[in-house]
């Protein structure tokens, strides 16, 4: 079964990448400071997440820094015990 | 708390941030009606210079045209400079109405209302008829007031990658459980010049029961055979529930918009769009430019004709001569040059062959994806575009990109 990272990292490339686009992106990628996610698409992430774990991300916490990077949700989703 | 120094500095710091960065906009006065040439003075203040416009959305040449001054004049003389209210206390004049079912006519729909612009319109109408229970899937690249109007909307909202229908049906199949369900597209996409898949997105709709808005602003007037816009050219005429489009474009150029569509959302806008119930009626003289505007291109497709002639010859001589364009069917072509500052460098290069057009880059467009978008009008003449293409040749050689691929260009100039 694949980690929660690469689950994560998985749906983020599906999600965002257009089919000719070939960015590298890795766990500590910039999304949303590296232009990959703006912060209007930024929304199906957190659906995702929510729905994935089926747990709610509070506005307040679903912050441009805390999805910035594949890790950084990682650390976020640990705060809803959510680990590996 | 009084504007101290320590306030002004917190915006100072922000605007020279701007500054280092490059994205800083500055404006250049024409100092002469809006047309395919035009007197510039840029820096304000410098010695004026003629250029060919190719960034204005002037595209059927309506904006000075002397049919729609006249009767902009006359509209002046028979209804007043303004309403001094609010449309639903004393600012509806019978032109409002009557521009209004021109509209409805025009676009094949079945009501419309005027809002200031097509900003208010697509600022407004999501929040008079959404609500928390249902969800609104946009396409990626929508237009900003579609991003804020929905930002205003209590209902969910979700995206698909650009005119990906796979990725739209697999939304749509997400939102099943939602009360409504409402797919939201630019009809004419402004930075990249492509056409919405609005057949497929019908299609889409019907099957997954789902209402469909788009904005056609940069479509009304000369997209589709008779210029009724995106969904004439995709045979969807009566098919979209809603759209929203602009007086402000090919239909005069001055100002105003609407959203036109199924009679119970426009009746619902009435009673609860905010930018419509709070900001002032659209200026008779307004009103009556835009009714000769309608006229003028129900009568003839002589317009839109030649717009559709001219962004050809436009689009095979960039092609021809080896730049990279996006390609399309609209008036808009974008000239790729993917590095910001060769998109700076070459805007600059061309106003000083006598060219006016803009460099777009990151965050108006994607990393990576800076361009020079170009806009055609059917006020050019052969010769404007004549010129314009040779300016751009001789820069493109200064740079030396023509005939190169988007790999080269990358690796000689960067992302």
């Amino acid at each position: 079964m694949a980690s929660i990272k690469d689950t994560i990292l998985q749906y983020v490339k599906n999600e965002y990448l257009e089919t000719d686009d070939d960015r590298e992106i890795t766990y500590d990628t910039p999304l949303i400071s590296g232009g990959i996610v703006d912060s209007f698409s930024m929304v199906s992430l957190k659906v995702f997440l929510e729905t994935k774990f089926n747990i709610q991300i509070p506005d307040a916490k679903a912050s441009p820094e805390a999805f910035d990077s594949v890790n950084n949700i990682v650390n976020l989703l640990k705060e809803f015990s959510i680990k590996e | 708390m009084a504007y101290n120094s320590d306030v002004r500095k917190v915006y100072s710091d922000q605007l020279e941030d701007l500054k280092s960065q490059g994205i800083f906009k500055e404006e250049r006065a024409i100092c002469a009606p809006q047309d395919s040439e035009i007197e510039v003075e840029f820096p304000i203040g410098s010695e004026k210079k003629k250029v060919i416009n190719m960034c204005a959305n002037n595209y059927l040449g309506l904006s000075s045209h002397s049919e729609v001054v006249k009767a902009a004049h006359e509209g002046l003389d028979s209804r007043g400079y303004g309403m001094s209210s609010v449309r639903f206390i004393c600012g509806t004049q019978d032109i409002h109405k009557e521009l209004e079912r021109k509209l409805t006519e025009f676009l094949g729909t079945e009501d419309t209302i005027l809002f200031p612009s097509c900003m208010d319109a697509n600022a407004g109408v999501f929040e008079a008829i959404l609500t928390e229970h249902d969800v609104m899937i946009a396409d990626r690249l929508v237009h900003a007031s579609i991003i804020d109007g929905m930002r205003l909307c209590k209902a969910q909202n979700d995206s698909y990658k650009h005119s990906d229908m796979a990725h739209l049906e697999e939304k749509l199949q997400l939102h099943q459980n939602k009360r409504l369900r409402m797919v939201i597209t630019d009809g004419a996409f402004s930075m990249d010049g492509d056409l919405a898949k609005l057949d497929k997105i019908v299609e889409l709709a019907e099957k997954y029961n789902a209402m469909v808005f788009i904005d056609d602003s940069h479509a009304s007037g000369y997209i589709g055979r008779t210029g009724r816009g995106t969904q004439e050219h995709c045979g969807v005429l009566g098919k979209i529930d809603i759209i929203t489009t602009t007086l402000g474009k090919a239909l005069g150029g001055a100002s105003g918009g609407c959203v036109s569509g199924r009679k119970e959302i426009v009746e619902m806008c009435r009673q609860k769009a905010r930018p419509y119930l709070f900001s002032n009626t659209v200026a008779p003289v307004i009103v009556e430019g835009a009714l000769r505007v309608l006229e003028i291109i129900s009568r003839s497709t002589e317009r839109r004709d030649k717009l559709e002639e001219n962004t050809k010859f436009w689009r095979k001589g960039l092609t021809d001569a080896g730049f990279i364009i996006k390609e399309g069917e609209t008036a808009i072509v974008p000239v790729m040059l993917f590095n910001a500052k060769l998109s700076q460098d070459v805007a600059k290069d061309l106003y000083a062959e006598g060219i006016y057009a803009v460099g777009f880059f990151f965050p108006v467009v994607p990393k990576g994806q800076a361009r020079i978008r170009t806009q055609l009008s059917a006020a050019h003449e052969r010769h404007h575009l004549e010129k314009a293409l040779a300016a751009f040749i001789k820069v493109g050689k200064k740079y030396d990109i023509l005939g190169k691929t988007k790999q080269e260009i990358i690796d000689k100039y960067g992302m």
